[in-house]
């Protein structure tokens, strides 16, 4: 560890915490409707978009009606994106004349473009033409993160209302989010990105001389307008195989340090977003203050584990672990990215987390397998993190014998199982899928590394897809039959498995009356609280997945130190 | 079409006509409009960037400032060990070799570089860049260390003083993004590019360009 690798962690915090209140206010004012510069210029473009689409923005829906425009929203956009994928042979501006996918693969990768994991069983450069990047896998970019955050609204309304029937206009918070805040910050971030070199282009792939005369084929193509909302919208699909990684993606350490902010901007202001619409910005705070402790947790450990040594590459004289690494991000920026990228649901990888040291590579898998609550996905998070709120005021509530309040709403017994089934939806996926594909023959052929690790490969994808992140060890080879499908109902699963109880609980609250704060409310915006919600959410995790990180990477950290390979 | 979903307090108003409406009319803007929009302004302010940063030499592309190539000559700098493609630096197939930490085939792999680049320079330490894959597999640069370990072989092969060769190298250095972001690397394709230059420099008589 070194003084300059801290200093880049810690301008990055520095930098998100500057970004929370302006950003979460500007949030505010567009999810409320209300004027601001940009609704003037856009403002016919929305409600032309409306009129079109047969909506009136202010007629609000009751849960299940949100719950069935988002559904519907995402089934047209999952049928879509099938359909482009499958028949890209016959579409334009396809230079490199790419077949159409397969059909399980067309199948996993819409499923998690849809729903925001953006998993890559596909290849990039050596699958997707121009056409099935910009109008299938950008627009999916965009409006999964636009439906993430428009449910994390949806939920905040619910705790912000009273005796309220009505949990918003999805279509409205929809449109907003995409119009007024998604596509104005990504304009100019892709053209920043343009300047640190990524390309934007609708050339074919150049055919270039070495200097040594050999023939290298160089992909091109419309990369920085995907790479914006790829990052912005913690999506996480390369458009090139290597994400991040690849100097086209992510050319310079300045846009690294961009492609790690603009990872944690939006979910960290929704928390913001959050205490002001519930009235009180300290209740914002106490949820980011709990999601960077848990961050800086895991950056240090991740930290500390990638520079410790590993026996085995010592004895082959290699001192320092930058097997998957790029020489620009050096192993501080490549770990930070790691945590970040696993912290919230994003999945973009500017290093190989496969070669990361056993404990390092550990520290991601825990991130997702928590539920991704530290800062999470766009909206993904805020919710994920005010289902582990339930349930520590339910345990707060149950050590002092009195009924359990959040922000004035009483948690009742309703509330509790639901956010139960949802927090238990994850686990389920991850635990039961692995232990299948641990067991199967067609599970095993997959895996490229032998030992602890090929059980860590298994691991880290069905963490990975129930999580909806979409990072990977991506030595597994997810591109089969078997793969594809198992990996899709779980993203399938993570999503929605969470999504469904979660409004489910909204509705429910926004139906209760508030109750007067008394001497026996417990605070839920002070220090002891922000340590309560920490414990709970790692002991959840703790309990839950220790058995299984047990035989993955502490395994092979034990191995390691006892010189073994595999 | 319109489909009524009855709830519990009010029929809701279709949800198949906002669904598809919005997300066709989103895929325009998102899909079509917004990536357009992008490439052009691009191509007018930043064409080189937008185009890949290619360089060209006598005309022809020689490949991309900003991805490695194969090197294998000793009078070229050589870059890291690559995972992309089956030969390595495939700009069409970006991979890193995603060897876990415990992975023989990673230790074999490392084992044979070393030997390998042992018997051009015996008893000098390898730098660590040298024997591990990058994660794209197209990494463009080396550390200034990795430069500086085979700044002898590249003199010798090309008959320069090694006190030149050390000096391009450090023209070729860049440093960390803002002075603390990242690790400083030396550009090998640029590098090379510059060694190939100053040779033809070299052999053009004086006074004639």
């Amino acid at each position: 560890m070194t003084a300059l690798g801290w200093l880049q962690i810690l301008v990055f915090c520095g930098l998100i915490i500057l970004l929370v209140r302006p950003l979460g206010g500007y949030i505010l004012r567009v999810v409320e409707g209300r004027r601001h510069g940009l609704s003037v210029v856009l403002g016919p473009l929305e409600r032309l978009f409306y009129r079109a689409a047969g909506v009136d923005p202010q007629r609000e829906q009751s849960w299940h009606g949100y719950a069935l425009a988002m559904l519907a929203f995402n089934f047209a956009g999952f049928a879509l994106l099938y359909l482009i994928l499958r028949t890209q042979q016959w579409l334009p501006l396809n230079p490199q004349a790419l077949p159409a996918l397969s059909p399980h693969l067309a199948f996993n990768t819409a499923i998690s473009f849809v729903t925001n994991t953006n998993w890559q069983s596909y290849g990039g450069e050596a699958t997707m033409s121009y056409l099935s990047q910009m109008i299938g896998l950008t627009v999916q970019n965009f409006v999964s993160a636009a439906t993430g955050i428009a449910l994390a609204i949806a939920l905040s309304r619910g705790f912000a209302r009273r005796q309220a029937q009505a949990l918003g206009n999805f279509w409205a918070d929809l449109t907003r989010v995409t119009l007024y805040i998604l596509l104005p910050l990504c304009l100019p971030y892709a053209l920043f990105l343009v300047w640190q070199g990524v390309p934007q282009n609708l050339l074919p792939y150049t055919e270039a001389t070495t200097l040594e005369g050999a023939k290298q084929l160089i992909a091109q193509g419309p990369i920085a307008s995907q790479e914006a909302i790829k990052m912005l919208g913690t999506n996480g699909g390369g458009f090139l195989n290597a994400n991040s990684a690849h100097p086209f993606e992510n050319p310079t350490a300045l846009s690294n340090l961009a492609q790690m902010l603009s990872i944690f901007a939006i979910g960290a202001a929704l928390t913001n977003v959050f205490g002001r619409m519930v009235g009180d910005e300290k209740q914002g705070w106490a949820l980011f203050g709990a999601m960077g402790i848990l961050f800086l947790a895991g950056v240090a450990a991740a930290y500390w584990a990638e520079t410790s040594a590993n026996p085995l590459l010592q004895a082959a004289g290699v001192d320092a672990n930058l097997e998957g690494k790029e020489v620009r991000f050096g192993i501080p920026a490549s770990v930070l990215f790691a945590v970040i990228t696993t912290a919230a649901s994003c999945g973009a990888v500017n290093a190989m987390h496969d070669s990361l040291m056993p404990l390092a590579g550990m520290v991601p898998m825990i991130n997702m397998q928590l539920g991704e609550v530290v800062i999470g996905g766009v909206g993904a998070g805020l919710y994920g993190m005010l289902l582990f709120v339930i349930l520590a005021v339910f345990i707060a509530g149950l050590m002092v014998g009195r009924t359990p309040e959040y922000l004035g709403k009483k948690i009742e017994a309703r509330e509790v199982k639901l956010t139960v089934l949802a927090i238990l939806a994850s686990p389920l996926c991850i635990l039961g899928f692995t232990s299948l594909a641990g067991v199967l023959d067609l599970g095993l052929a997959g895996l490229q590394d032998r030992g602890p690790h090929g059980f860590s490969e298994i691991l880290y994808a069905y963490t990975s897809a129930a999580a909806n992140n979409g990072s990977a060890f991506a030595g597994l080879t997810a591109n089969s039959p078997f793969y594809d499908t198992t990996l899709g109902i779980a993203m399938l699963l993570g999503r929605f498995a969470i999504i469904l109880p979660m409004l489910a609980i909204a509705g429910s609250l926004g139906a209760k009356n508030t109750v007067a704060p008394s001497g026996g409310t417990f605070p839920t915006n002070n220090g002891l609280f922000v340590a309560l919600l920490v414990g709970v959410v790692l002991i959840v995790g703790g309990l839950t997945f220790f058995p299984a990180l047990a035989l993955g990477p502490i395994a092979e950290q034990f191995a390691l130190l006892q010189g073994s390979s595999y | 079409m319109r489909i009524h979903v009855l709830t519990d307090m009010h029929p809701e108003p279709g949800i198949l006509r906002p669904a598809i409406v919005l997300l066709l009319l989103l895929t325009l803007l998102l899909g079509l409009i917004y990536p357009l929009a992008v490439t052009g302004i691009a191509s007018a302010v930043f064409p080189q960037q937008a185009g890949g940063s290619l360089l060209q030499r006598d005309g022809k592309v020689v490949g991309s400032a900003l991805l490695g190539q194969s090197f294998a000559g000793p009078g070229y700098f050589h870059g890291r060990p690559s995972g992309a493609g089956a030969a390595g630096y495939d700009a069409a197939s970006s991979s890193g070799s995603n060897y876990g930490p415990t992975s023989k085939a990673l230790l074999e792999r490392i084992a044979a570089d070393a030997e390998r680049l042992g018997k051009a320079q015996p008893g000098q330490p390898i730098p660590a860049d040298l024997l591990t894959a990058s994660g794209s597999g197209l990494d463009p640069h080396i550390s200034p260390a990795a430069a500086d370990y085979q700044a002898a072989r590249v003199a010798a092969a090309r008959g320069l003083p090694v006190d030149r060769v050390r000096l391009m190298i450090r023209e070729h250095t860049h440093g960390r993004d803002l002075g603390f972001l990242g690790e400083p690397g030396v550009n090998v394709l640029a590098l090379n590019l510059a060694l190939d230059a100053e040779a033809g420099r070299r052999r053009a008589p004086a006074g004639i360009p």
